[in-house]
């Protein structure tokens, strides 16, 4: 993938069900918001990365191209 | 010393102190020649310049005649933004002008800054070079939207309503300018606040991206210049280039407004040429420390400081910058560390409260410090703080948190001695009487964002 994923801070609640769904990519900090790994997606969690972002209960997550 | 409201409402500014110098070279003894300072601040005195004196001295805005002529002019000269961040402002310019829907530009004078006063002093004194400049940006970019974003003071924007005024009815001015109330945030100058509230919402950072220039207010590509950039656009289009460039140096050339905040208590906004020597504007005798670049700047040690000239060349390398001038001079016999807990309570205040990582995690570097301010702190309260430091970095909609915990390690670096000292029950100040300047008041509720 040419995008990365990102998470808007201004949205997330800190549900912390990205971090379930892709821990590859996503951990969370102490106080439960989403530490995402910038750079693009690989290949191999692309459809894992779609999901998170479907099913954010805030529609937080977003994949932008990488920058 | 403190200042009871970020802006004196019965005196013109920068503060208590009739301040305004136009120094034009070294404090010192002196050694150089800075050919043609001041530039953007008359030549004596503090008095505000009208319509006529500025036409007088500056004739007419160049108007080019066609969108874009400003641009390579820009370039050439080497103008970088004087808001904080010293982008290359025909960069902006050029992006704004290539959008395919209608720009709108934007003067930024918040001014969020409690250590600041240039902005302020520039539009009470020469807001006609800043009016100058709107007109120039907007015909450069093919705007007809256009706005002057200024500090909630009353006597300030009634003045600039008159000035904007004034040039209508002498048909100075090509596109109206509406003049639009900054709440006194400390994130309200930041871009996309700006555009958030100069859209009918509170002036909260956004997101990013896009960025401004692709959609900033009510959606369109938006330009927004720090009102001393604009000033600094107005004489470039008369002057050239090669004037502009004839002083600073030549990677950062030109002039700038910095707020001075003497060891003494004195506070001035001088104009000054890039490249200038600290120790040319900061009386650094009797000073342990100088903040450069305001509260999301640097403290740098005072030796170190005297060796290096106001210019991101020397800055950077010390992890300071030149941001928006805003320069310090901290006493030697007062505490560092309670000066900078003092800041950061301020700074968490002022979060917008978005973002989990900076509600969180600012209010707890806070703590800590006011922590390691005390006597014999509890020892884990700098790891703690510096564990959060690195938690919210790069973590929300803007630079709040990097500005804060940047402005945090650097104290905890440059204070180290005395921090050694409150482990064993010492400090060089016990009495605390604040140094560094904060308003009075603090948002309270969300209100307080519009």
């Amino acid at each position: 993938m040419k995008e990365e994923l990102r998470v808007d801070p201004t949205i997330c609640s800190g549900h912390g069900l990205c971090a379930e769904l892709l821990p590859e990519l996503v951990t969370l900090d102490e106080w439960g918001y989403p530490i995402v790994t910038r750079g693009a997606v690989p290949r191999s969690l692309e459809r894992h990365v779609r999901r998170a972002v479907t099913d954010c209960p805030a529609l937080a997550l977003k994949l932008l191209p990488v920058s | 010393m403190t200042y009871g409201t970020t802006v004196p409402h019965s005196a013109p500014f920068p503060g208590p102190q009739q301040g305004h110098t136009t120094r034009t070279g070294p404090a010192g003894s002196g050694s150089q020649s800075p050919g043609d300072l001041p530039r953007l601040l008359p030549v004596h005195g503090a008095v505000p310049v009208d319509l006529r004196t500025h036409l007088s001295r500056d004739a007419a805005p160049p108007y080019f005649g066609h969108s874009g002529k400003l641009i390579p002019v820009l370039k050439a000269a080497g103008l970088t933004g004087r808001g904080g961040a010293a982008f290359p402002v025909h960069r902006k310019l050029q992006a704004v002008a290539e959008a395919r829907t209608q720009p709108v530009v934007i003067g930024n004078g918040a001014e969020g800054e409690p250590a600041s006063d240039k902005d302020k002093s520039l539009l009470w004194i020469s807001p006609h070079l800043v009016l100058d400049g709107l007109q120039l940006a907007a015909e450069a970019v093919g705007s007809q939207a256009v706005a002057l974003y200024v500090h909630r003071n009353a006597r300030l924007q009634e003045r600039l309503r008159a000035a904007v005024a004034e040039r209508s009815a002498a048909r100075i001015d090509v596109v109206p300018v509406e003049i639009i109330d900054a709440p006194p945030r400390f994130l309200a100058g930041e871009e996309s606040a700006l555009a958030s509230r100069i859209s009918g919402q509170p002036a909260m950072p956004r997101f990013k991206p896009p960025r401004v220039f692709e959609r900033g207010v009510v959606g369109r590509p938006t330009l927004v210049h720090n009102v001393e950039t604009l000033a600094h656009i107005a004489l470039i289009a008369r002057y050239g280039p090669a004037w502009f460039r004839a002083a600073g140096t030549p990677k950062e050339p030109g002039s700038m407004l910095c707020t001075l905040h003497q060891a003494d208590g004195q506070r001035d906004v001088v104009e000054t040429e890039l490249g200038t020597p600290l120790r040319d504007l900061l009386q650094l005798d009797g000073t342990q420390a100088v903040l450069s670049g305001g509260y999301h700047g640097a403290w740098l040690p005072a030796a170190e400081a005297a060796r290096m000239t106001l210019s991101n060349e020397h800055l950077q390398a010390a992890g300071a910058f030149v941001g928006a001038g805003v320069l310090v001079g901290l006493p030697a016999d007062r505490c560092g560390i309670a000066e900078t807990a003092r800041v950061a309570r301020y700074l968490a205040l002022e979060s917008a409260g978005q973002c989990g990582p900076c509600f969180n995690g600012l209010p707890r570097i806070a703590a800590a410090l006011d922590e390691v301010a005390s006597p014999r702190p509890d020892p884990r309260a700098v790891t703690d703080m510096i564990r959060w430091a690195g938690l919210v970095e790069g973590r929300g909609a803007c630079h709040h948190p990097d500005g804060t915990t940047r402005f945090v390690r650097s104290a905890l670096h440059v204070f180290r001695d005395e921090i050694a000292n409150h482990a064993e029950g010492r400090c060089v100040d016990p009495a605390r009487e604040p140094f560094l300047p904060l308003p009075a008041d603090s948002a309270l509720d969300e209100a307080d964002w519009n």
